[in-house]
């Protein structure tokens, strides 16, 4: 039977070949001519691990840091790797935990991560309990230990400035700035945390890892080749000095207001208070959802940043930078004199002055010095009216103009978020509150600081860095150095020296003298140094406040700015201490010792009784909370009222669609029943 | 005679010796990047399975020494009786059995596992070839092919009462082997008309194909109505195949599915038609099992994955992400073949592919050239039975067939595999050193 030409093993043969054919065609469109198999087998093989690298510290002007990540352990568990045969006592007994609380933890994590994986057993241990598990882990197989870093504020100051952390949120993560950024994710959320986010952030690493069908990551993928390194975040160093800080805090406790001060030389900032100011450690990790809440409903505000977003009328304190005007637009010449006899009465209602003995407006140099009030609302009305500008509304203009360069009315640009403004009148202002019909009379309060005029602490330090440079400032800022390196791109903004007029260096020279004599013979002798030429001008400022529907006059707010030494100032501050009374008393004497604490680096011992008071005294006002809650009334009932209209709104509409809709349904039925 | 007074191992055929060699260290070599790992401190370690198949490589290659050594008249005059034995077991394995992964078809004596059905295909091989070529027996007349049947087929019956279906499937290659010795041209028209018939009987619904086959009845009836008018057989016939089919169609398959075949089978074969499992063949007390979704549909997207993510250069040696990190099923033993497929790609799969087709043929050329009957029947029983293997196997990696658990020869994991192809191609061997013997 057997012969080569026998067809049936001809036909066997064929059919081995045909099949394996078929397998090939089969293969070629599986594994050349589809790419979908490859797409899925990396989506399901492939681990993508992100790997955050270490957030930078914040460090003072000597490094000291201010903030920076601390190690902290979670105890881990993969359940089903933990044998039967476990001494659960001996691991509950490490813990500190009982036997229930053991069964729940290991459910929690067999619910939240499954059996196969790692799930967290225990978040952040406590040093004992790290410590005491970390020795006996031999004994708890299944068990592990694992490190991350938290936030963490060695010291309790500064919290508004330096700011916090917290997850995106889901509205965060729509806009373009958080691109790459996921759910989950950690950001700044305030202060400095938030506007050098880039910096402190680092980059990100990723790292690819195969993965098997339990989701469970094992080697590198490639080798590893695809792998981005993640970057640490690089530290800030601050102009910040944490013993001033934790001084201007002490003195400014139990008061409300803020304390800013700045080296005219670099823009940089000394210190900034707050006041009251409250431990950043309550608002970091797991803590913050306790203590928010808390601290938001607070009456006196310590979330509110005093230095950057709170205005006052600047009062007396306005000044210095009224006769810089006056003088500079020729108004007056520095020998110009007033005859006070304790009171204005040019524009036909009295506007007190303090002092009434003759002489104590001789010229401007004393004028500045008694802090005259009518020889300053005066000479700004001079200022205004002056033959020059043609008219009033012209002469508020170049005003207006002035103290815009002086950075009054506009943000300061300052590295922490959330600035505000203030207030800066123009003649559009005035046009609107009295139709047209105003003169240099209707707002000659804002020569003396008071009336329609308002500025943030920053403001008025940055104000202080001009009048002590002659003429030039850097923005404020706190940040020296990015990585050690001061000339990073993202400090640009803050190496540019604008120089905001051409008033020229004499004029300058006569206000410097005037803030002298202020100190050495005027308002703010409290405020005298030894051997340091301190340039300064209280101010205290009229305020009211609503209590119970009602404008109740308030104590005064006590305003104090200054720079020292008057040649090569190396500090320009401004205090505001609310409803303290009057000028020199509390803010001047904060600002005093401040200088004197940062100037000379101690503070005489016959100051210490100064210091006394100021630790002691409780300057917040009894209306506080009174005012407070009148306040969050109002807005409770405002959002009501928004609520309330929107929900008529609302029905009015839906009201509206459905007739519109029954209407629409009406007319198809009948055409439909007119067609048939 | 000059050829049998050379030494034994140059009588040996070359090629097939090669081949073999060949797919054994593509096999070791697979199941070796399957368990691989980056932090393994060695590759010699015997609790992995490389280490454990080159083991039973030695023992297999040892058994085929003591092959060589055999007069080649045993295997004839063993034929029969190891035909008893292999039933024997069989039978024995039925009561006695001890249940793996649901089948019931493994012998343990001691630590020692064997699957008996792996081993009776030696057995049965060996019977057919005696009873082919035994001069008494006509091969023409339908008792003798009847018995042939009978020989090839006990064993598979035994084995589907084990609950291993995929095992006796393999047994259905004696066919193509009864079909070379002369079963008529008609048993392969039948057996194709027959998955076409099956096919349709899956895929398409009973309604409408009842309709499409009484038409097509009737068609054919229209078209040789003068030939019906005539001959009283070819009314029978036709009305005899309308009438097979009908049955086949409307009362075996639905029957068979509900009643003879496990869901999980069922189920398979609906998912290799890409296909849902109607309702109807849902068992009762095995709906639990459907809440971890389909399996098989699993097994065979993840190996379908691994294979078509290899592209055509595949992804390397021990970078296959699928494979290794056991995202296949039975990734060492059935769908060892994902391993060549992702890491390998399409040239290596091709390569593999054209290796076991030269090995086939190689088995047929050998058989075509042996002076006696016996051997010829037994070259094309060994090449069948890989042809079958290889066929089922590599088509179900790919989604051309459903999964049935039978391995790829000499590639996949596992002793029992191993030894039974090594055995049934050494005794090939030793046969064809004696090709010019007549063996009775």
């Amino acid at each position: 039977m057997s012969n080569a030409a026998n067809p049936r093993q001809i036909a066997i043969r064929l059919i081995f070949i045909s099949m394996a054919a078929i397998m090939l065609l089969r293969l070629l469109f599986l594994q050349v001519f589809e790419d979908k198999y490859k797409i899925m087998a990396n989506d399901i093989a492939i681990f993508r691990k992100v790997v955050y690298p270490p957030r930078g510290a914040i460090l003072d002007r000597k490094g000291r840091p201010l903030l920076y990540n601390e190690r902290v352990y979670d105890l881990m568990v993969t359940p089903n790797t933990v044998p039967k045969t476990l001494d659960t006592g001996l691991l509950c007994n490490t813990l500190g935990i009982d036997k229930a609380t053991f069964q729940k933890l290991i459910t929690r994590a067999r619910v939240r991560s499954g059996s196969m994986r790692k799930g967290v057993f225990i978040e952040e241990l406590s040093p004992e309990q790290s410590a005491r598990v970390q020795e006996n882990m031999y004994n708890f197989p299944g068990f592990e230990v694992s490190e991350r870093f938290i936030r963490t504020y060695p010291n309790p100051y500064a919290a508004l400035m330096l700011g916090y952390i917290g997850e995106v949120s889901p509205e965060m993560l729509k806009k373009e700035q958080y691109a790459s950024y996921t759910q989950g994710d950690y950001t700044g959320m305030n202060g400095l945390e938030r506007s050098y986010e880039d910096v402190l952030r680092g980059q990100r690493g990723v790292h690819f890892l195969e993965r098997d069908n339990f989701n469970r990551p094992r080697d590198p993928y490639k080798g590893g080749s695809l792998d981005t390194p993640e970057i640490a975040g690089k530290n800030l160093e601050l102009y910040l000095d944490e013993d001033l800080q934790a001084y201007a805090e002490k003195l400014m406790q139990n008061k409300l207001g803020s304390v800013v001060a700045i080296d005219p030389q670099t823009g940089g900032i000394l210190t900034m208070v707050s006041a009251p100011s409250y431990d950043p450690n309550l608002l970091k990790g797991t803590e913050r959802a306790r203590n928010y809440s808390k601290l938001y409903r607070d009456a006196t505000h310590p979330l509110l940043n005093r230095a950057t977003q709170a205005t006052y009328q600047p009062g007396s304190t306005m000044k210095p930078m009224t006769g810089l005007i006056a003088l500079d637009v020729g108004a007056i010449t520095p020998s110009f004199g007033y005859p006070c006899r304790g009171g204005y009465y040019a524009c036909g209602k009295k506007i007190t002055c303090l002092h009434s003995e003759a002489g104590h407006a001789a010229n401007f140099r004393i004028a500045l010095a008694h802090s005259c009030n009518s020889y300053f609302v005066h000479i700004f009305r001079l200022a205004v009216d002056a033959a020059k500008f043609g008219g009033v509304k012209k002469g508020v203009q170049k005003w207006h103009e002035y103290c815009s360069n002086f950075g009054f009315g506009r943000r300061t640009g300052i590295d922490i978020p959330f600035e505000g403004k203030g207030l800066l009148p123009d003649s559009n202002t005035y046009n609107r509150m009295y139709h047209g019909s105003w003169n240099s009379c209707t707002m000659l309060y804002v020569g003396m600081g008071q009336g329609e005029i308002a500025l943030t602490p920053i403001q008025m330090a940055n104000a202080m860095c001009i009048i002590a440079n002659k003429g030039y400032y850097y923005t404020p800022h706190f940040v020296r150095a990015i990585g050690n390196n001061p000339k990073d791109p993202h400090l640009q903004p803050y190496l540019e020296k604008h120089v905001v007029s051409h008033i020229p260096d004499t004029t300058f020279n006569v206000i410097h003298a005037g803030m002298q004599d202020v100190v050495e013979h005027g308002t703010a002798m409290v405020a005298k140094l030894d051997g340091i030429e301190v340039c300064a001008k209280t101010g205290t400022v009229e305020n009211k406040a609503a209590i119970n529907g009602q404008a109740i006059k308030m104590q005064n707010h006590s305003v104090f700015v200054a720079f020292a030494p008057r040649q090569h100032p190396r500090i320009a501050i401004a205090v505001v201490v609310e409803n303290a009374g009057f000028g020199a008393t509390w803010a001047g004497t904060i600002a005093s010792l401040l200088m004197e604490k940062y100037l000379t680096d101690s503070v005489r011992a016959s100051r210490k009784p100064l210091e006394e008071k100021m630790y002691n005294a409780n300057l917040i006002s009894k209306y506080t909370y009174a005012i407070d809650s009148g306040q969050r009334a109002r807005d409770a009932a405002r959002r009501q009222r928004l609520m309330e209209q929107r929900a008529t709104r609302d029905s009015l509409q839906r009201a509206e669609d459905s007739a519109r809709a029954a209407t629409f349904l009406k007319k198809y039925y009948l055409n439909k029943n007119n067609k048939r | 005679m000059s050829a049998a007074n050379k030494s034994i191992f140059s009588r040996l055929d070359a090629p097939t010796v090669l081949l073999y060699a060949a797919l054994v260290a593509i096999g070791l070599t697979a199941v070796f990047s399957v368990e691989y790992r980056v932090t393994d401190p060695s590759i010699f370690m015997m609790s992995k399975s490389h280490m454990k198949q080159l083991t039973w490589f030695g023992i297999s290659l040892f058994v085929g020494l003591l092959i060589i050594f055999t007069d080649s008249k045993f295997f004839s005059s063993f034929a029969y009786l190891s035909y008893t034995i292999g039933l024997f077991l069989l039978v024995i394995t039925i009561f006695a059995g001890v249940d793996v992964k649901g089948s019931h078809s493994w012998l343990g004596v001691g630590s020692v596992r064997f699957q008996p059905g792996e081993v009776c295909k030696i057995f049965t091989s060996l019977a057919i070839s005696k009873f082919l070529s035994s001069p008494e027996t006509n091969f023409q007349t339908l008792r003798h092919r009847l018995i042939g049947v009978a020989i090839a087929l006990t064993p598979a019956v035994l084995i589907i009462l084990q609950k291993e279906t995929g095992l006796a499937l393999v047994y259905f290659c004696f066919f193509l082997v009864m079909y070379r010795e002369g079963l008529p041209n008609t048993i392969l028209i039948i057996g194709f008309s027959m998955i076409a018939l099956t096919l349709a009987t899956l895929l398409i619904d009973r309604w409408v194909l009842f309709g499409i086959l009484t038409g097509l009845a009737i068609i054919i009836g229209y078209l040789i109505r003068r030939e019906l008018r005539r001959n009283v057989l070819a009314r029978v016939l036709l009305i005899g195949v309308w009438g097979f089919c009908m049955l086949f169609s409307q009362v075996l398959v639905p029957f068979s599915f509900k009643h003879v075949l496990q869901k999980h089978q069922v189920e398979r074969i609906y998912t290799t038609l890409g296909q849902k499992m109607p309702e109807a063949y849902e068992k009762e007390g095995a709906k639990d099992s459907n809440k971890k979704g389909n399996v098989s549909d699993y097994n065979v997207l993840q190996s379908k994955i691994a294979i078509g993510s290899g592209g055509f250069w595949g992804k390397g040696f021990l970078n296959g992400t699928s494979t290794k990190n056991e995202f296949v099923p039975e990734q060492n033993t059935d769908f060892i073949f994902c391993a060549v497929g992702e890491q390998f790609g399409f040239a290596g799969s091709a390569v593999l592919i054209g290796i076991y087709v030269s090995l086939m043929l190689r088995l047929v050329y050998l058989a075509e050239r042996q002076r006696s009957a016996f051997s010829r029947v037994y070259g094309y029983c060994v090449a069948s039975i890989l042809f079958f293997h290889f066929a089922i196997n590599i088509s179900m990696t790919i989604g051309l067939a459903p999964v049935i658990g039978i391995t790829l020869p000499l590639l996949s994991y596992g002793g029992s595999s191993l030894l039974s192809f090594s055995i049934l191609i050494f005794i090939m061997l030793r046969l064809d050193a004696d090709r010019s013997v007549m063996i009775r």
